[in-house]
């Protein structure tokens, strides 16, 4: 278990871990509307960045929740 | 005993629609079948004298003072011990049964000292008070009265009230408080004739099993069992209704007081969380309210390593507002936020979480309860609609099952384990499912049916089991199911699943799948159900997922929606419900809606006369991580230590240090406000006027006994800062906030300072539909329409046992101590518990060389500390506990940043240690430079 990964990215593959019985996209669209819900939006802002600067932190579905989320805030 | 009194009637009172018509010395009265005589004369207004008999336990029938004649019966029966018959024509009042009285007193005082003049009960003694109302004029045995028993040692070895046997009249309420009301059958009866007396089972109370609740304080009847605070301070002469503020039962209690003194703390047999009991941290550790610790004067400092500087409040609100309103020009509307406390009224609280929003202008705004039930809170809304238990305390009377799951009630919250044990006393089965054998497990006259010791981290796939089972055995209500709730077929192909079977559970859970099934089996067919829940549930990396699957186990069982039956959390602190319901978290206003509603916000917009922000703000664990990232640079704290109470304490402190402005409201200099640049000093529950609302949703009122000692209320302390910044905020009293509150928040429509004050108590939701509030939830349908089926896939924890750190370590409370401790530290209750321990399994111990009361060296990934260890076969290998009382012990310096996946609250139950005996000079037995673990 790493703890040098950053918090949202920890968070995201949290929540992504608890959709296994969900196809991709339904986990992701699942994911994405947890974080709209509860996450401030520089937690989400910071989200958006890393899925492009390190995705391979990124649980596959969080990941997809990420790029769902892209654009919702500034 | 208590001087100021409530009535007596002698006997509990008995339910049932029967009724019977007596007539007291030509009284007419009609009671319910079974009153006793003595309590039906009570009814109509006469008392008949009694030494043995008190309406808080059974009758017993041994003082005779309660002799009555009744019309037709032959001699002189027991008023206490005779229940009436219709027709039934009593005489309380008669030459003969005035002589019998007398006699009996005369007997009693003759083996009585005879020194009222001086005795710490006169004036509050019932022997006192009875040998007056039965006319005693002579006592014609014995010479030297209470000879029997004058030689005999007065026991004070309790910090907080002494046993004087020379003064007792083996009435035996002490005994039997403590055996009905408590539930611990620490006291008994020993020797006979003369030499009876009350024993704490052979030994001093304070080694005894006695925890110290007071209950047999309170039913002594003379100054056998006194306070010691009596003893020195003299008797009260006043008398304050309020609130305790310790943990979620939210006792009432009469504030006694001796001038502005508060002498002590008499439990209310009116209120309606408590019904007169009380436990050691409510009915004595108060004493913190006025220890020299306190600071009741604002201070502050450039940096968190100057002295600190005493101001005036003016000078104080208006550093903050200022620094707060410059870090926002220079970095942003969002870089500041607020910690709202559990341990703060619900008018103080709404107060911080409006300040943030409307003054601030953002949503960080969270409560400490981030860290206990917000999974609580996302769970029952997810699947039942509400964020709150279902029922009363009351409904635990109706219960045959009770399960109990991942909580400590006789430690954690006292009261309501005396109820609970009254039920199970009366043959309610139990099942304890957590992986300590807790007390319950096996206490006096009671034995759980099955303890379910699962390993820590696998609560869903226990609960989730016992859902398999109730599916593909056909345990399910259907009739329930149809016709309450929605999603079920969905849920039960998912549970039938054979991944989720007790079978193939067992190696992850440790449970024998038997036994689950069996447990199952009883939770499903056994009658009414109902589910008890703590920490051990939500302070899990599934502790919401945990939440559901209870939820989805109680609906496919029908066990909702009436008493006896739902799922209730035991809430860690006072004011967690509250804290929550008063709009403390960063996604939802009061009540628990979403900040993104327009309509919602609009009612706040119109009354707040400000723009409210759309999105959710930070929670307590992105605060830290914000402020670690320069995003996130003021933070003003109510009432919580986050220094000690928060998990990884060095990432906290880190934080904490990242901060330009830290802003601390407490009663003492706690470790969070060793960070701070502003110290505002609060006010203790003595002093608070409010409300409180506890775990079964009953608002109560918080009565201030004496003025703030700080000159200014909490709530003003908000307002004064939101004035400063810009925003006019203003109330002249907390009743205005209530009525605000109540204006903006649909559960709380109904809710006002008179009304509570006429009522007592009332359990949110109270509103036109339910005016005077709502004990039990979700009974004809729930609060969102359909109870929703989650699917609740069992993930286990990434905190695992390894090489390294091969035990779990889980933590908790114990009895004597509260939270942080900053409270109870400062408090006679110290003498039970002085350091926080570690309990670890004999094997566990052995293996590493550990012997009980040994200082040993705990660490993890995160960090590591010392504490001292105590065997015990409470634990299963594997497992160490301890609790975080102390902050030189800090245990959460050892807990990690993982969290729930949906609310952030911390997994504090699951931590992979390693523990080793520390060598004579203090140090780990084996430190590698490279790693943190100790010994292999």
């Amino acid at each position: 278990m790493s703890t040098t990964i950053s918090p949202q990215v920890r968070l995201a593959n949290d929540i992504a871990a608890q959709f296994p019985h969900r196809t991709r996209e339904q986990a992701a669209a699942a994911i994405a509307d947890h974080i709209r819900k509860f996450w401030d939006p520089r937690m989400r802002a910071d989200l958006s960045r890393r899925k492009d600067s390190e995705p391979e932190s990124f649980d596959p579905a969080a990941l997809r929740a990420a790029r769902i989320l892209e654009g919702e805030t500034g | 005993m208590s001087l100021l009194k409530e009535p007596d009637y002698g006997t509990p009172a008995k339910d049932g629609p029967a009724t019977v018509s007596v007539e007291v010395d030509g009284i007419p009265v009609t009671v319910p079948e079974g009153t006793s005589v003595m309590r039906a004369a009570a009814l109509s207004g006469i008392d008949i004298p009694k030494l043995c008999a008190t309406d808080s336990l059974e009758a017993f029938g041994s003082c005779r003072m309660c002799l009555v004649e009744i019309e037709g019966k032959r001699g002189y029966p027991a008023s206490c011990t005779t229940p009436v018959a219709e027709g039934m024509k009593v005489s309380t009042q008669t030459s003969k049964v005035d002589k019998l009285r007398q006699g009996v007193m005369e007997l009693y005082i003759s083996d009585h000292p005879l020194d009222c003049l001086t005795c710490s009960a006169n004036g509050d003694c019932e022997l006192q008070d009875r040998a007056g109302e039965v006319g005693l004029r002579q006592v014609r045995f014995g010479q030297e009265r209470g000879e029997n028993h004058l030689d005999l040692e007065k026991d004070t070895s309790n910090p907080y009230f002494d046993f004087n046997p020379s003064k007792c009249i083996v009435c035996s309420r002490c005994v039997r408080a403590c055996d009905e009301v408590q539930g611990t059958f620490a006291l008994t009866i020993e020797g006979r004739g003369f030499d009876s007396q009350v024993s704490a089972g052979g030994t001093d109370f304070m080694n005894s099993d006695c925890v110290s609740c007071g209950a047999c304080v309170q039913a002594c009847p003379t100054d056998s069992l006194m306070e010691k605070s009596v003893v020195d301070l003299g008797m009260p002469n006043r008398s304050v209704l309020t609130t305790c503020a310790y943990c979620g039962v939210g006792c009432s209690f009469k504030a006694e007081l001796r001038g502005d003194e508060v002498v002590r703390m008499v439990p209310y047999k009116d209120g309606g969380a408590n019904e007169g009991h009380s436990c050691v941290k409510g009915r004595f550790a108060f004493g913190y309210a006025s220890h020299p610790d306190r600071v009741t004067s604002p201070m502050i400092r450039e940096s968190n390593t100057d002295e600190w500087r005493e101001v005036d409040w003016d000078t104080a609100i208006s550093h903050v507002a200022q620094r707060m309103t410059d870090i926002q020009a220079r970095h942003g509307a969002g870089t500041i936020g607020g910690i709202t406390s559990s341990r703060c009224t619900n008018e103080e609280v709404y107060a911080v979480q409006k300040m943030v929003r409307a003054a601030f202008g953002n949503n960080n705004v969270d409560t400490c309860a981030r860290v206990c039930h917000s999974p609580t809170g996302y769970g029952l809304k997810q699947t039942f609609g509400e964020s709150a238990g279902t029922q009363d305390f009351k409904s635990v009377a109706q219960s045959d099952v009770i399960m109990v799951i991942g909580a400590n009630p006789t430690d954690a919250h006292p009261v309501f384990a005396s109820r609970m044990k009254r039920r199970l006393r009366e043959g309610a089965k139990l099942i304890v499912v957590d992986p300590r054998k807790i007390d319950l497990v096996r206490t006096p006259h009671i034995e759980a049916a099955h303890h379910l010791q699962l390993n820590p981290g696998t609560n869903v796939a226990i609960v989730n089991a016992m859902g398999h089972v109730v599916v593909t055995e056909g345990l399910v209500d259907r009739s329930f199911v149809g016709d309450r709730c929605e999603d079920f077929d969905a849920w039960a192909e998912f549970i039938a699943g054979p991944e989720n079977s007790p079978e193939v559970m067992e190696p992850v859970t440790g449970v024998p799948a038997e036994e689950l099934r069996e447990a199952a089996r009883l939770y499903a067919t056994g009658g009414n159900a109902a589910i008890y829940y703590g920490l051990g549930v939500t302070e899990h990396s599934q502790g919401s997922t945990m939440v559901m699957g209870m939820a989805n186990l109680a609906m496919a069982t029908g066990n909702i929606g009436r008493e006896g039956v739902g799922v209730n959390p035991l809430r860690g602190q006072n004011n967690v419900q509250g804290s929550c319901d008063m709009g403390s978290f960063p996604h939802e206003l009061a009540g628990y809606r979403h900040v993104s509603d327009d309509a919602v916000r609009e009612v706040f917009e119109n009354l707040w006369e400000r723009p409210l922000v759309a999105e959710p703000g930070l929670r307590i664990p992105n605060m830290f991580d914000a402020a670690i990232d320069g995003t996130f640079r003021g933070l003003f704290v109510q009432g919580e230590d986050i220094a000690q109470s928060d998990p990884n304490i060095q990432h906290v402190t880190a934080a904490l240090d990242s901060l330009e402005l830290l802003v601390v409201q407490d009663l003492f200099i706690n470790e969070t406000a060793k960070h701070a640049h502003v110290f505002l000093p609060g006010t203790s529950f003595l002093e608070k006027d409010g409300t409180f609302t506890n775990a079964e949703r009953r608002i109560n009122r918080v009565r201030p006994v004496m003025k703030p000692q700080t000159g200014k209320d909490e709530w003003q302390v908000a307002c004064d800062i939101a004035q400063a910044m810009g925003y006019p905020m203003a109330y002249d009293h907390p009743r205005e906030i209530m009525d605000e509150i109540a204006s903006v928040t649909p559960t709380f429509a109904g809710v006002s300072f008179d009304k509570l004050d006429k009522l007592g108590s009332i359990q949110w939701p109270c509103n036109d539909d339910a005016p005077e509030g709502t004990p039990v939830m979700h009974v004809d349908s729930f609060v969102r329409g359909k109870g929703k089926f989650m699917e609740t896939p069992f993930v286990p924890t990434s905190e695992r046992s390894t090489r390294k750190y091969p035990l779990i370590l889980t933590t908790g409370r114990i009895l004597s101590q509260y939270n942080v401790g900053a409270q109870t530290r400062r408090t006679g209750n110290v003498a039970w518990h002085p350091e926080d321990v570690l309990e670890i399994h004999p094997h566990d111990a052995e293996e590493r060389g550990i012997n009980d009361g040994d200082e040993v060296a705990m660490s993890s990934r995160i960090g590591r500390t010392t504490l001292r260890a105590t065997i015990s076969e409470r634990m299963p290998s594997g497992v160490v506990y301890t609790t975080f009382h102390h902050p030189e012990t800090g245990a959460n310096v050892v807990t990690t940043e993982n969290s729930d996946w949906a609310t952030n609250c911390p997994e504090y139950k699951v931590t992979a240690v390693q523990v080793a005996p520390l060598n004579p000079g203090g140090k780990p037995t084996t430190v590698h430079d490279d790693e943190p673990a100790l010994v292999e």
